[in-house]
């Protein structure tokens, strides 16, 4: 029962969030979109960078990369470069084939119950639901740059023509966007529905699903149904990145909400699950060489034991051990 | 192997700064605001100086009217809109919007190429100044 709680506070939050939005844009309060843009970026970038110089201080006394094939060994045994790296680049590509394609995620396996006797058998889903999602998040997060940069990037032009080349309705619909709450609905569903996840679901993960469909919900109801003035929001954009902000003019409730929702979304990162965005650099076990035997590794902080030699153990017991007839390695 | 270590995460950290402050340093702005120009000798010729709608509704509403104008034109053959308080308008970009709004490049442009948008009604129509050369 605890977790449908769960699933109903991240909803009750978000629901407060617009409705303080809503007021906020009510109450002339636009001011204070002149501060809050700082506010949270400001938020995002130090907590950002706190947080992985934190984990880069944490001590990782061992080699320890998750080894998922052959090692390098002997010159006539196969050895799996990506899945066990024994230099740099076989790392780097580990990464690579980590942060671009869940390379890990892919081998996700499923275990069932066929007649009293476990089956296992692969689960994609997650993967490729996780993998649209994520891709389609960083289109909708590269194409929102025409509102930043002046003149407009011609690779952002670009991505956008590319994006919502099927050209359905005007203004066109982003397949980025499609994606995107496909994504998300299957993330939330998974948690909401499966009652393993379910049971392991907390308020934070629920209100992270939930926050950025809020965004995604807010942004496409601006483009298809509550149209805003397009020019007023990258005048205002602008004059964020000028250090020179201007307060939205008459800016639409859903505008305030869309910008709230995003405020909230960057300066909650770093302190949230999602700063896997930074974490997944910092991963030791994936970002590891696995040179354990071809290199000597110690402890660098070992503590010195102090220890008593056979040898000085003999130099201080020498004349008791010859009375007592006990042989000595040196006379 | 310390030295290397954080070599590396600063590296990283410093790209990852770079790519978040991009519009804090790209461009910085160079163009203002655009100002529309209705200054075409056939506004300046108009007694009443008004759109199909209002300005307020054209501004938000003139990608779907221009949809929609081509659809039941085309499609459905149906030529004369009704604005809202009776005036009657041939559903055509070229034959009624081109008409008073011939400058292209001070009318269209100039938001378009602001927010980034691109409409594709030029793929098909000609643009007017290419009439006039």
């Amino acid at each position: 029962m605890k977790q449908s709680v769960n699933i109903l506070l991240s909803f009750i939050a978000i629901l407060a969030i617009a409705l303080a939005a809503a007021a906020a844009g009510r109450a002339d309060a636009p001011g204070w979109f002149r501060i809050l843009p700082y506010a949270a970026f400001g938020l995002f970038l130090a907590g950002f960078v706190y947080r992985v110089i934190r984990w880069a201080k944490a001590p990782v006394p061992f080699r320890i990369p998750a080894t998922c094939g052959q090692g390098k060994s002997l010159p006539w045994i196969k050895s799996n470069p990506l899945d066990n790296p024994a230099g740099p680049l076989g790392a780097i590509g580990r990464m690579a084939a980590e942060i671009f394609l869940f390379r890990s995620l892919f081998r996700n396996s499923q275990t069932e119950i066929v007649d009293g006797r476990p089956v296992y058998g692969s689960a994609k889903w997650l993967w490729f639901f996780g993998l649209m999602f994520h891709g389609s998040l960083l289109v909708v997060v590269l194409r929102h740059l025409r509102f930043f940069t002046e003149p407009v990037l011609p690779a952002v032009t670009g991505l956008s023509a590319l994006d919502g080349f099927l050209e359905i309705g005007v203004p066109a619909l982003y397949l980025s966007d499609a994606t995107l709450l496909a994504g998300l609905a299957f993330l939330f569903l998974r948690r909401a529905v499966l009652p393993q996840v379910r049971y392991i679901s907390l308020f934070a993960d629920y209100f992270a699903l939930l926050l950025i469909a809020a965004v995604a919900a807010t942004g496409l109801l601006m483009r298809h149904f509550f149209p805003v003035d397009l020019n007023a929001v990258k005048t205002m954009a602008m004059g964020w990145a000028t250090f020179a902000p201007v307060a939205p003019k008459d800016g639409s409730v859903i505008l305030y909400m869309h910008l709230c929702f995003v405020f909230i979304l960057i300066a909650w990162l770093p302190f949230s699950k999602l700063m896997h965005l930074g974490g997944i650099f910092m991963s030791p076990t994936r970002n590891m060489i696995n040179n354990n035997r071809s290199l000597r590794h110690i402890n660098p902080w070992n503590t010195p034991v102090k220890v008593h030699t056979y040898k000085e153990y003999e130099d201080e017991f020498r004349d008791k051990m010859k009375a007592a007839g006990l042989p000595v390695e040196k006379e | 192997m310390k030295q290397h270590k954080w070599g590396l995460i600063l590296l990283g950290l410093a790209i990852f700064a770079i790519a978040v402050t991009f519009p804090f340093w790209y461009g910085k702005g160079k163009t203002a605001p655009p100002v529309l120009s209705l200054e075409t000798p056939e506004i300046a010729g108009l007694a009443d100086k008004k759109c199909v709608e209002d300005a307020v509704f054209m501004r938000a509403n003139h990608m779907k009217m221009l949809q929609a104008w081509r659809d039941e034109a085309v499609r459905e053959g149906k030529r004369v809109y009704t604005a809202n308080d009776g005036r009657t308008f041939e559903k055509s970009l070229t034959g009624s919007c081109l008409q008073c709004h011939s400058n292209k490049e001070h009318f269209c442009d100039r938001c378009h190429h602001y927010v980034g948008a691109a409409p594709s009604c030029f793929d098909c129509h000609i643009v007017p100044a290419e009439v006039k050369k």
